[in-house]
């Protein structure tokens, strides 16, 4: 999954498209990449690499990744892959650390970067070539390794409202069903048709408690009417 | 009685401001010149008399307090539609639980991300003088109100 939108994602299309349209079909080939990637130092990161091109996937087709140092101004190339054989570096900065992950016939070019380091922070650029569509643009990656990945914003905010309310909805269903089950068993009755629903015998504590909030509130009422049937619907007047 | 209903519904928009309010006043923490609430710091510079805002930081506590406050808001309003709701359907002699039940729990969440702000704030904001800010209070005054509304909504009974 990429944790961030691929760069210039829609213009690119849509100017293909219309270079596909207007023009005589010219040959260009656009490369899609992540804007940013986050890492932790000592984990892993993948740098994820896609491309558009105008011809089919040929064998001869080349992937190149370029490394450019934070601060730096010289990038050197890092992976290689060219007639289905992956080169990896095995002298530089990413000796051993650098894995192949992509396939050319799902236009994937992505690499894995293994134990990242501080030193890892810079731009990564991915450069695909798609005989005889050689011509068009390259994407870059900037890779940004933190102590620890920095949270979005929002994660925790969305986790605890939809958590909190998922709960309560779920109790009151629960409730909902529990006040219900009884009916299975046949100990509900029918009310009379003004009332709404079922009225089920409650547990059997309960008649006791209300029978004695209804007596403490018919001391103070002018008119008491007690009903043997328990439940919710009981007739109090004041 | 009219009165009772009248009063009680007072009593439960009254909640809900207040909610609204310290929800969303930008005085949760003050000190000499500026000001930080659930969403931006504002901090007005003495040397150019501008207000400049920024946005809070996303420290996981500050968030899990704004989640709270819109928790308690969202609580509270589906409160005051399921007494209305409740009004015109439940039978007569029925208690309005689930009114009472909601605005309880509208009451919880305002204390918790009272409380959670409370313990937590230094976390995000580094002023050295500060006092809390009407906001603040305010959402500490909702809570027994809230608890009180609710309270009431479950010991209330439905005449003709």
């Amino acid at each position: 999954m990429a944790p961030g939108a691929p760069s210039s994602s829609p213009s690119p299309i849509l100017a293909a498209l219309l270079f596909s349209l207007v023009l005589p079909p010219a040959q260009a080939i656009v490369v899609y990449t992540d804007k940013e990637v986050h890492g932790a130092v000592g984990s892993r990161v993948t740098l994820y690499c896609s491309f558009w091109s105008s011809e089919w996937v040929s064998d001869d087709i080349s992937f190149t990744w370029r490394y450019q140092p934070e601060g730096g101004r010289d990038a050197i190339s890092i992976f290689h892959y060219a007639k289905g054989q992956p080169y990896i570096d095995e002298v530089g900065t990413f000796k051993e650390r650098i894995q192949w992950v992509g396939d050319p016939h799902w236009k994937d070019g992505s690499i894995v970067i293994h134990n990242l380091d501080y030193s890892d922070n810079g731009t990564f650029t991915c450069d695909v070539k798609n005989p005889p569509d050689i011509v068009g643009k390259t994407s870059q990656v900037t890779l940004y390794v933190f102590e620890k990945v920095p949270t979005r914003y929002g994660v925790v905010l969305g986790a605890v409202i939809g958590g909190v309310i998922g709960v309560v909805l779920l109790l009151l269903a629960l409730f909902y069903l529990a006040r219900y089950l009884p009916w299975r068993r046949g100990n509900c009755t029918r009310q009379a048709p003004a009332d709404r629903g079922l009225m089920c015998d409650p547990p059997l504590q309960t008649p006791v408690l209300y029978a004695m909030l209804d007596h403490s509130r018919s001391t103070k009422a002018t008119s008491e009417k007690k009903s043997k049937g328990l439940g919710e619907s009981r007739k109090d007047k004041k | 009685m009219l009165l009772l209903l009248l009063g009680i519904i007072v009593l439960h928009v009254a909640v809900l401001v207040l909610l609204f309010v310290s929800t969303i006043v930008s005085q949760w923490i003050v000190g000499n010149g500026h000001s930080t609430d659930l969403w931006q710091n504002c901090s007005l510079l003495s040397s150019s008399n501008i207000l400049h805002c920024y946005s809070s930081s996303t420290n996981e506590w500050l968030q899990s307090v704004q989640a709270t406050m819109i928790l308690s808001i969202i609580f509270s309003v589906l409160s005051l539609f399921l007494f209305f709701c409740q009004l015109f359907t439940l039978t007569k002699g029925g208690r309005f639980y689930i009114t009472g039940v909601f605005q309880v729990l509208a009451g919880l969440c305002v204390m918790s991300a009272a409380s959670i702000y409370t313990v937590r704030h230094p976390e995000w904001h580094f002023a050295a003088e500060y006092s809390y800010g009407f906001a603040y209070i305010l959402a500490w005054v909702s809570f027994p109100l809230a608890l009180l509304s609710g309270v009431v909504y479950v010991i209330l009974r439905k005449r003709e």
